[in-house]
């Protein structure tokens, strides 16, 4: 188990190596600077030449790449040119914020498609069934943001249940019970938006693994023995179709990433996802590779904790 | 008189393909006495499964009509509860391949034990592990305090079905399918899985269905052998019978298609055709008719029955009576050409 989950680690350099240089030189590959968006006339060209060389623009990538990366090694990611802060700094608030989006967009996901997709693969074929695989295939076809516009719209605007942007009430004191709940408040809504259109994945394909598995022969061989339709369902068929989902974690990370860019910016909650698409288009390179990067190291660990799970589930996977 | 275990009457299983019932075993009557192993054969798809799985009533979705009585109650449509209580205690299982038999999540102890666990509530952890590893040795596995915490995909597809084997007589049944135990294995292996069943059935005097293909099998097991073609019994006979005067042309093509050393055969006889899938299933008249086409329409009956030939073996429908293969046919006709 030890011997496993240091190799499945030390997998993670190479990983993390070819991660870094390609954001690197897609990050090089942009069109333009965070300079040559400055318009202001009373600008010298010449002034903005000088910036450049003071950066280290024309310095061989190679040196580039290496200071980069020495940096983010100490938590450095550089200036954000327009707000004029260190990247890390920048980025603190924001990526707690999206953690904890993240975390609670997958608790709902999981508390929303485990009974369903269970539900649906036990009685599969029956009307239960068809409701939800209806809803599954709603939630296939409905574009993220379109969704996430309409429950805005319904449950932010009109009805006014849940507040529409902001990740936290104005004013409250950090540490306090209140700023807590009023965290969860803001946090619900684009969490169950993402959770509800993104479930169908995971209900689906937890039906098709529960009716696989169950006219499989080692459950016709646990009913010849006699065990009880319950027994059968909670001592053999779940765990072995729970199995695939837990491997499948580290693509729900993933998946949650391209969708909390999607929401941040819908319900204006300040996070990695925001400040991705705001720094896109305000050509902040610094902020755009640390965002990316980060996005990057989320995917290869959730992968890693993916692994780490099925090794620790599935005795096949367990290597001595 | 033999002591009747299983008596299957008229049994119908239907499966539901769109919106039709189709039947895969179709007015099956059988019985299987204590002590005693009862063969069917039949080609792939013949509804062998089918009617082992309607013995244990692993359909989940079938429709079943007539009997099967063990001994005497009959357990078509009985609740739940009840048919738990019979299954693993009365009658066990075996299945034709060991390499997906097992959970491959639980250690092979539990999976046995499970056996134990679900019909002897007093017996204490310690004594039902005891009872696993006596189990073990039983069906001949080696190290069987090591097994016991191994999981299934440590060990090899002939120690699967030993453990398999292991689980459907943990309780001692008195009836016993076996569902082709041998298909999966490869020679060697099979005649120790066979020798295996033969010493447990001499142990419990249980009754066994065994299910298979393969003749050699059936002559080295069977006291009694039931034909199978298309979801119904086409001959049903003692074995050493069976094997002096097949009667049915199936069995007979079956015979045929089998290589044998000891007569001289000009050539194997191939039989034409396949079985036909459930929906496309002759339903009226004989139902091998189609794959003999040489043989005369007015030698089938229009329903053919299950005829008493001598006591104890039975014939479905009267072409049995005008069968030849073309080759004999052949030959026949050159006989007369010359004389
Ligand atoms: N659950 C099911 N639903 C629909 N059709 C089925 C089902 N189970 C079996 N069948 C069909 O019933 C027929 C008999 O199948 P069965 O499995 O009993 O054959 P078999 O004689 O055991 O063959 P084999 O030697 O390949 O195991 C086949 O045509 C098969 O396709
Ligand atoms: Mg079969």
């Amino acid at each position: 188990m030890w011997k496993f989950s240091v190799r499945r680690i030390l997998i993670m350099i190479p990983q993390l190596f070819v991660l870094s240089l390609l954001i690197f030189v897609l990050a090089k590959m942009m069109p333009g600077d965070a300079l040559s968006g400055q318009i202001d006339p009373n600008i010298d060209p010449a002034r903005i030449e000088e910036l450049r060389i003071e950066m280290g623009w024309y310095d061989p990538w190679h040196e580039q790449y290496a200071r980069w990366v020495g940096g983010v090694m100490q938590g450095d990611f550089g200036m954000s040119f327009r707000f004029k802060m260190p990247v890390t700094e920048l980025i603190g608030q924001r990526i707690v914020n999206s953690f904890w989006l993240s975390v609670a967009t997958l608790i709902l996901t999981y508390l929303i498609a485990i009974p369903l997709g269970i539900t649906s693969g036990r009685y599969n074929d029956t009307f239960r069934d068809q409701l939800i695989t209806g809803y599954s295939y709603v939630g296939f076809a409905t574009p993220l943001f379109i969704f996430a516009l309409v429950m805005l719209w319904v449950f932010g605007f009109q009805l006014q249940w849940f507040p529409t942007s902001g990740s936290v009430e104005p004013g409250m004191e950090p540490g306090t019970f209140d700023y807590f709940m009023s965290k969860f408040y803001h946090l619900l809504l684009p969490a169950l938006s993402m959770a509800l259109i993104t479930t169908f994945n995971t209900i689906l394909y937890l039906r098709n693994e529960i009716i696989d598995t169950k006219q499989k022969d080692f459950i016709l061989l646990a009913r010849s023995k006699g065990a009880s339709e319950s027994r059968v369902y909670n001592q053999h068929i779940f765990r072995n179709s729970l199995l695939p989902i837990a491997a499948f974690f580290g693509f729900e990370i993933t998946g949650l990433i391209g969708g909390s860019i999607f929401i941040e910016n819908i319900f204006g909650y300040p996070g990695m996802g925001q400040l991705l698409i705001e720094s896109i288009s305000l050509r902040d390179f610094s902020v755009v590779t640390a965002t990316t990067l980060l996005f990057g190291i989320a995917s290869i660990l959730g992968a890693l904790i993916s692994d780490i799970i099925l090794s620790l589930v599935d005795p096949r996977i367990r290597i001595k | 008189m033999a002591e009747k275990l299983l008596e299957i009457k008229n049994l119908k299983t239907s499966f539901r393909i769109k919106d039709d019932y189709f039947a895969a075993v179709d007015d099956v009557s059988l019985n299987v006495n204590k002590n005693e192993v009862l063969a069917i054969v039949g080609e792939s798809g013949c509804g062998k499964s089918a009617l082992a799985f309607s013995i244990m009533g692993l359909h989940t979705r079938a429709k079943m009509e007539g009997d099967i009585l063990y001994k005497g109650e009959n357990i078509v449509g009985i609740s739940p509860s009840k048919l738990n209580k019979l299954r693993g205690k009365h009658m066990g299982m075996i299945f034709q391949d060991p390499l997906t038999a097992l959970n491959p999540l639980m250690i092979i102890g539990d999976q046995i034990g499970e056996a134990l666990l679900l019909h002897n509530k007093e017996m204490s952890k310690t004594q039902r592990k005891e009872k696993v590893i006596d189990l073990l040795n039983k069906v001949g596995i080696p190290r069987p305090e090591y097994v016991y915490e191994q999981f299934p995909h440590e060990l090899s597809g002939g120690m699967r079905q030993r453990v398999v084997i292991a689980t459907a007589i943990a309780n001692e049944p008195e009836l016993l399918i076996a569902d082709e135990p041998t298909t999966a294995l490869d020679v060697t292996i099979q005649s120790q899985i066979l020798d295996l069943i033969k010493d447990l059935k001499d142990d419990m005097n249980s009754g066994i269905v065994l299910i298979t293909h393969d003749l050699g099998v059936v002559a080295e097991m069977a006291d009694r052998v039931a034909v199978m073609y298309a979801g119904e019994i086409v001959e049903i006979a003692e074995v050493t019978e069976l094997f002096e005067e097949p009667l049915h042309p199936y069995t007979r093509s079956l015979f045929n298609s089998v290589p044998n050393a000891s007569e001289e055969q000009d050539r194997l006889h191939v039989i034409q055709g396949i079985v036909p899938s459930l929906q496309n299933l002759p339903r009226t008249g004989c139902r091998f008719a189609p794959r003999i086409p040489w043989i005369d329409e007015s030698a089938h009956e229009a329903h053919p029955e299950l005829h008493e030939v001598k006591p104890g073996h039975f014939v479905r429908c009267t072409c049995y009576k005008h069968f030849r293969f073309p080759e004999e046919v052949g030959k026949e006709e050159e006989h007369h050409g010359v004389s």
